[in-house]
């Protein structure tokens, strides 16, 4: 089972009487100077996107941007101060309290950066509290607890406590803990920062393998570029509770929105991200070409081999039709254009 | 607005020094131009005559005021019902019996070593042939504390949850804390009469905010991201308090237990002088006849019950949760079996005696013998060149150019809202129509602060920067701390027979501990990077203590000063019990004799006044961070 989520015109802002900002002149105003004017800060301003069933949708921005503030308008663990969520095509800031539970006990479930976890109860007992709060008998829910945790690799620690497992293995528990209510959408928030380099590319791992084998919805919220481009299908940039850019990875990296994003993409090795579309150009009149073409959507590193052994340009083709050629001219400026310009 | 103030710091700061500079300039000013001859207070001053009206008014309507009948009678009744039921639950285990129960209390919440030490504890009551008084205490102790923590840890957790309760609690809790044990005995007796009911209602008023203060603390301090996973799991306020909030506050709910037990017995003590039975009866007759050794006996008792009380209730804090499960219930269910079967066994409580009070007589007199000079000199010294100039200040101040300096220099201090309420408490001492009085035990109250400041701040730095040294101080201060102030009456009266003096040094003994440690956290606190910092820098060990450490640590030497003076007051006030005289005698008098009732009730008031006025004067410290 999959969910879908669309968000319109969400907005939330902290500070007194939040309601009088939005729809008003003061809406525009950059955030420094709305706080100045009405002591009134906008974590979340006018956020519209869409996410797919099935798909990894990555929120990326600086500490401040408002990220977590938005993942967690989702579920209403802040109370967004207007525009429109819903999911599943069913309006979430229409619901009640007794129908937002349900929400939150059967069908969304989150990761924290720093795990939530109650240090007075056993592993076990973390992972079936969702479960417990449902009114699940014990037995059901230390069997369903138990799966969840071998699915997460923690097979062994069920009766230890949270204090006695490394973060790595915490953030897991997290992890289990939410899968266990079996929802059809996982939010994370920063679940990974806490946790160091090594560790933290493992549980990137764990999450793409529990993607492909569950096949849940995902959002996800990271400030780690190099994290959102190894994850997610699409990304979404905030900046100062404002979506800059929303695309593919390709998209962010190749077709830069603005000055911001593309700072934030300067240093991403272009090879690795780019697909031939971003590098081919059109074929010239009467051209010949190798035999072998290659997808549009070979990656440009893992064609480097065959374009720079080639007497020949390399035909680009979307199924059948040839869109164009690739040739090692247009190769060599990308392997080389990510590196930084070094001044003089 | 942060930029704003920024650019003027400065020149604040040399517009506050000139204005405390003309300050003080003109309150000395001011004195020599108006100073009295300091006349004595009069025995009949209008609110005398008023609080024995009010006396004889309660007396009168005790039985026919609906407010009795239907309210304070009930109350009364309620509480005696509760004492009796604990009564005959501790007297019916019998001596064997109820030592059994101690230990297997103990062994259940905290352990076997803890077990050991409660069966031991218990068992020395016998030893200093004070059973039943012991029993007495501990009848009023528990019982409090079943009311404190029944109606507290309630008030604590709506406190954590419902802001505006906490907000208005808040000021109700400062006052009930700062108000002098001594102070409200005399409201008591005349709601409740004497006795145990009263004794018991009074300790619940001292212990209850502590209660609810932790609790609340607890509550607040859970983690706000496992609320907040709990709660994205679709939990229910309910479900919230009971699975995730209550068991991540359990250990600070168990140390408000502490908290709570070690002031009760505290205050316990102290109801012997409104007729209440136990340990604190033999003390005060002791004291009567200045027989310290006899005194030695019950305090030691009292010392023990508080270490014992102590230990099981820290040992369950500790506790970890993994240790639940069936294994306890084992536990429990054995210990239950053997606590009964030896309240059946017929033991007897005929232990051979064994009391202190021949040698600790022995060497008091042999203090008195030897040191007598040198203990008078300490005495005459500090008299004659601090206490006697002080009060004589104190006392020819016109009342009014004193509210009106309080109010000046609290500004300064602390601000214009603490300030009027500091002007308003001086005030009121006046119309109490006790100025004399409240003057003579201010003197004693800022000289004992002075010297508590001076050596704790001494000890705290050394401490703070020896480790051994703070290794071997803590014990002593953990045991300080756990002793109810009663005692502390017992080394100065030894060391300094009944005088003025005697209240200084035990106020001095009572508050130094807190004083030593604020002042030993306050110094670690300074983060160790700024340390690491001026050291790489260059700084000699003084040059790091004085430029770094001690301004940086300024929030907590101004705390600990706060904290220190509400101490010291209420130990000076009861300081009237050994010979200190002023307002604390006033209310002794006004417990014994029927005719100075009205001055004991206004000597009280009195004393509450006081604590306001010089907490409020200092109030302004707990917010002070950085050098002004």
């Amino acid at each position: 089972m999959t969910s879908t989520i669309t968000v319109e015109h969400l907005w939330k802002v902290f500070g007194p009487k939040p309601e009088r900002v939005v729809g008003t002149e003061l809406a525009s105003l950059p955030r420094a100077e709305l706080r100045e004017r009405t002591g009134c800060l906008a974590a979340v301003r006018d956020v519209s996107f869409a996410v797919e069933a099935g798909e990894v949708f990555v929120v990326m921005g600086l500490s401040g941007s408002g990220k977590s503030t938005l993942v967690r308008c989702l579920t209403r663990l802040i109370e967004p101060t207007s525009g429109e969520i819903s999911i599943d095509g069913e309006a979430v800031r229409a619901m009640n309290a007794r129908r937002l539970r349900d929400l939150r006990r059967h069908r969304v479930a989150m990761v924290f950066q720093h795990f939530g976890l109650l240090p007075h109860r056993s592993v076990l007992d973390n992972v079936g509290y969702g479960l417990e709060i449902q009114g699940i008998g014990r037995a059901e829910r230390h069997r369903r607890a138990g799966e969840m945790l071998t699915l997460v690799g923690l097979d062994g620690h069920e009766n230890q406590y949270p204090e006695q497992l490394s973060g790595g293995m915490q953030q897991r528990v997290g992890l289990a803990r939410a899968l266990a209510i079996d929802p059809a959408l996982l939010l994370f928030d920063e679940p990974f920062s806490a946790l160091d380099p090594l560790i933290r590319r493992d549980m990137q791992t764990e999450v793409r393998r529990l993607h492909a084998e569950v096949g849940k919805t995902l959002v996800f919220i990271t400030h780690d570029l190099a994290e959102a481009l190894t994850l997610g299908d699409r990304i979404a940039v905030l900046r100062d509770g404002e979506l800059v850019q929303v695309g593919t990875p390709e998209d962010l990296v190749g077709a830069p929105a603005d000055d911001y994003v593309a700072d934030f993409v300067r240093d991403v090795p272009r090879s690795d991200v780019l697909t031939l579309r971003w590098i081919m150009r059109d074929p010239l009149a009467g051209e010949t070409c190798e035999d072998q073409p290659l997808p549009a959507t070979t990656v440009i590193r893992d064609a480097v081999p065959r374009i720079l052994r080639a007497k020949l340009p390399v035909q680009v083709v979307e199924g059948d039709r040839v869109v164009g050629v690739v040739d090692a001219d247009r190769l060599l400026p990308a392997l080389i254009s990510h590196h930084r310009q070094v001044p003089a | 607005m942060v930029a704003v103030a920024g650019e003027t710091a400065p020149r604040r700061v040399t517009r506050r020094r000139v204005l405390w500079v003309l300050l003080v300039v003109a309150a000395v000013g001011a004195y020599l131009g108006f100073r009295t001859a300091g006349a004595a207070d009069s025995d009949d001053a209008a609110a005398f005559r008023f609080f024995t009206g009010v006396r004889n008014w309660v007396d009168d309507n005790r039985d026919t005021s609906p407010l009795f009948l239907y309210g304070v009678n009930y109350l009364r009744l309620g509480v005696r019902l509760l004492v009796d039921a604990v009564q005959a639950g501790l007297y019916g285990l019998g001596f064997a019996g109820l030592v059994a129960a101690a230990g297997a209390v103990a062994l259940v919440l905290a352990g076997w070593r803890t077990a050991l030490v409660a069966v031991g504890g218990f068992l020395a009551f016998g030893f200093l042939g004070l059973w039943a008084e012991s029993v007495d205490t501990l009848v009023l102790t528990v019982s409090a504390v079943l009311l404190a923590v029944l109606t507290g840890v309630p008030i604590g957790v709506l406190a954590a949850r419902v802001n505006w309760v906490s907000a208005t609690l808040r000021p109700v809790l400062d006052v009930m804390q700062i108000m002098p044990t001594f102070a409200y005995l005399a409201p008591m007796t005349l709601l409740f009469l004497i006795g145990e009911p009263a004794a018991v209602i009074a300790t619940l008023i001292y212990a209850v905010p502590a209660t609810i203060r932790i609790t609340e603390l607890g509550l607040r301090e859970v983690s706000p991201t496992s609320v907040e996973a709990a709660t994205a799991l679709g939990s229910t306020g309910r479900q919230l308090l009971t699975k995730v909030r209550l068991p991540m506050a359990r250990p600070t709910i168990v140390l408000a237990v502490n908290q709570t037990i070690m002031m009760a017995l505290s205050m316990v003590v102290i109801t012997a002088l409104i007729d209440a039975p136990g340990l604190g009866q033999n003390i005060i007759r002791a004291l009567e006849r200045v027989n310290v050794g006899v005194a030695f006996d019950a305090g030691l008792a009292i010392v023990i019950m508080a270490v014992v009380l102590d230990r099981i209730t820290t040992g369950a804090a500790r506790r970890r949760p993994a240790t639940r499960g069936r294994s306890r219930w084992v536990v429990a269910g054995g210990a239950l079996v053997a606590v009964v079967v030896v309240a059946l066994l017929p033991i007897g409580q005929d232990l051979p005696r064994l009391s202190f009070a021949g040698p600790v007589n022995d060497l008091t007199g042999w203090i008195e013998l030897h040191w007598y000079d040198a203990t008078e000199w300490i005495k005459n010294v500090v008299s004659a060149g601090l206490l006697d100039p002080l009060e004589s200040v104190l006392t020819s101040t016109p009342w009014w150019l004193f509210v009106l300096l309080v109010a000046a220099f609290g500004t300064l201090v602390s601000g214009v809202r603490s300030a009027a309420v500091a002007a308003l408490a001086a005030a009121g001492i006046a119309g109490l129509g006790l100025w004399q009085h409240a003057m003579q035990t201010l003197a004693t109250v800022l000289v004992t602060i002075v010297l508590t400041m001076a050596v704790g701040i001494v000890l705290g730095v050394w401490s703070a920067r020896h480790d051994w040294f703070a290794a071997g101080l803590r014990p002593v201060l953990d045991a300080a701390q756990t002793m109810p102030s009663f005692v502390y009456l017992l080394p100065a009266v030894a060391l300094f027979g009944a005088s003025r003096f005697t209240a200084i040094m035990a106020g001095f003994v009572y508050a130094f501990p807190p004083v030593v440690r604020l002042v030993d956290r306050g110094l670690r606190d300074v983060p160790a990077t700024v340390v690491e910092a001026a050291v790489s820098a260059g700084s000699t060990p003084r040059q790091l203590l004085w430029k770094v450490q001690l301004p940086m640590a300024r929030g907590g030497l101004l705390l600990a000063a706060n904290q220190g003076i509400v101490l010291v007051l209420a130990m000076v006030v009861l300081g009237g019990l050994v010979g200190a005289g002023a307002l604390g005698y006033d209310v002794v008098a006004g417990f014994s004799q029927r005719e100075d009732f009205g001055q004991g009730l206004a000597a009280g008031f009195a004393i509450v006044l006081l604590g306001i006025l010089l907490d409020r004067l200092t109030q302004g410290f707990h917010h002070a961070k950085g050098p002004r």
